[in-house]
Order: structure tokens, then sequence, then C-alpha cells
């Protein structure tokens, strides 16, 4: 179940907690994978310690040369994408009222607009091959909301009414989309955290603790896989029970 | 020339699983031939393929019809 040798697997934000254990989930399942974030040391270190079909792939999200090259430069150290995460994200909090264009902006063009412009420039290469899996990594808060995280909320909900959409466009060409929304994460995001913030948050999660990223994984695993073919158009919560969607 | 219209026609007849015969000048991809907007994406993919030119996206717009493919290619050729 859920083999993925012979496939290929670009997966962004990789130099962060979510995304570089969704790249070594992937890669332990057999799949080759590009590794693309901003930092470039994190990932260096992460394709060392995969060894064997690792490639890494800086690019900053935030600048559109970049991000329209990427695709390309994926299909061209691997051979092929034959499966896209978005999990690259950037948080950029604020009150509504006190928000700055700046602030909106950046976290749309990155959580967003990059998501849009990777899924269109793998996508050719998915209808030819009759095969393609594009995973969105959203968020709880994209279904709930959350104060001080307008822009990110938008960001969040605009991806999975995108994969919904996407999802209808490509499903005669056995190509899939579908979203995961995980809950709270232990990750450096959330590391940052006050005991009593933490305890706050708990105190809403009917599992009483925060998820690992390794869950997230598993639900990105599935996705990607030949065995989930029929799942399309789905946002699959892995929250703990923070919120029954 | 006619090159140019025996390899469309091939392509088109392939991708859309038509008789050749149907494929005149001016029969349409989606109204003649039976193909849905994301087969005229896929038959403008191949045919960059085919000719190793670049269509654009609002240049692919215009191409409806059997004779439009094979009049833009020539015009993209020269």
């Amino acid at each position: 179940m859920f083999d993925l040798t012979g496939k290929t697997a670009l997966i962004t934000g990789a130099s962060g907690g979510i995304g570089a254990e969704i790249a070594r989930v992937l890669h332990g399942a057999g799949a080759t994978v590009g590794l693309s974030g901003t930092r470039v040391a994190p990932l260096e270190e992460l394709a060392g310690e995969l060894g064997a079909r690792a490639h890494v792939l800086p690019c900053n999200l935030s600048e559109k040369e970049e991000v329209d090259g990427l695709p390309k430069k994926a299909a061209e150290a691997m051979g092929s994408v034959d499966i896209l995460v978005n999990n690259a994200g950037i948080t950029r909090d604020n009150l509504f009222m006190r928000m700055s264009d700046e602030e909106w902006q950046s976290v749309l063009d990155v959580n967003l607009t990059a998501a849009m412009k990777l899924s269109k420039g793998v996508l050719r290469g998915m209808m030819k091959a009759r095969w393609g899996r594009i995973v969105n990594i959203s968020s709880i808060v994209g279904a709930t909301g959350n104060p001080g995280q307008g822009n990110y909320a938008a960001a969040k909900a605009g991806l999975i009414g995108m994969s919904k959409s996407l999802a209808y466009e490509v499903a005669t060409r056995g190509i899939t989309v579908n979203a995961v929304a995980p809950g709270f994460i232990e990750t450096a995001m959330t590391e940052k955290l006050t005991d009593d913030q933490k305890a706050g948050i708990l105190g809403q999660v009917p599992m009483g603790r925060m998820g690992t990223p390794q869950e997230i994984a598993a639900a990105v695993l599935y996705l990607s896989s030949p065995e989930a073919g029929y799942v399309t158009g789905a946002t699959l919560h892995v929250n703990g029970g923070m919120a029954m969607l | 020339m006619s090159d140019i219209a025996d390899r469309v026609r091939k392509i088109v007849v392939e991708h859309l699983g038509v008789e050749e015969e149907k494929v005149t000048e001016n029969a349409s991809f989606i109204d003649d031939l039976g193909a849905d907007s994301l087969d005229t994406v896929e038959l403008v993919m191949a045919f960059e393929e085919e000719f190793g030119i670049e269509i654009p996206d609002d240049a692919a717009e215009t191409i409806q019809t059997f004779g439009d493919a094979v009049k833009f290619i020539k015009e993209a050729q020269q």
C-alpha cells in the first residue's frame, strides 16, 4: 500500500517542520523528492539525510520569476513532477483593522498565488502522463477563521476553493487535487507560544494534545498514493477533533 | 504545406478519436469533433510539441477549427 516507487514529488516549504516530514515520508515510500524552500542550508541537510533520490531546489515564492521557473527546474532535475505538495506558507499576523496592504498581499502571494502558479506549471506533464496528485496544505483556520489571521485564513480558505475547482477540471485526466487542513501541530511556529497560550489551545482539542508533523505527512502520503485515486476535491482535516468538519 | 495539415490531422484524429474524414477545414473541435475545453488545451499542447512552436494562451483561444490550427501553425513557422 501507498508505494510511490518511480514517482517524483515536488514539496515546497521543505525546510520547515511539516514540509521536511512530508518529504521524508514520501521519500520513504519510494518517491524521488524535490526539496524546495527559501533557506538552502536546511534543504541541503535534509537532502543529505535522505541520500539518493533527493534534489535541492531553492526558490523564494515571494519572487514571481522564481515561482514561474520552479516547475521547469523540478522537471529537469527529476524527469517529471508526478506529485506536487504546496506546503509553503508564511504568516504576517495583525488585527484586521491594522493590517497593511503589504501584510495582506505578501501572505496571499506566497500561500495562495504561488500554489496556483506551481499547479499550473506542473499540470501539462500530469495531463500527458494521465496521472498526477496535487496536495495543498491548507489549515483549520481556513475553515474556522482566527483572530489576527485575516490574511492567512483567506489564503488557506482560498486554497480549498482552488483545489475543488481544479479537481473538477482535471478529474478525467487521472489527476486528483486535494487539501490537507492541519490543526495545531508541533512546529517552530507553535513552539513560540507561551505555556498559557498552549493550555488555552489544548482546551479546545478533544485529543488534548498537539498533532505531529508525522501525522500531517501521513495524510499527504495517502492523498499522493495510487490508492487514493478516487479521492478528489476533498479536504482532509487532521486536527485532533478541534473542528469536526 | 499540406504536410502540416496532415500532421495536424493525425494529432486531432489520435487525440479525439474521430474519423479522418470528419476533420475538415471548418470542423470545429468542440462543436463538430466532440472535444471539451480541456481537450482543446491538450490539442494546443500537442501542436506545440509536434511543431516546436509556442502558442500563447490568447492565441490558443482563437484556434477553434482544424483550419484555424493549420493556418496558425503555418504562420508561426514562417
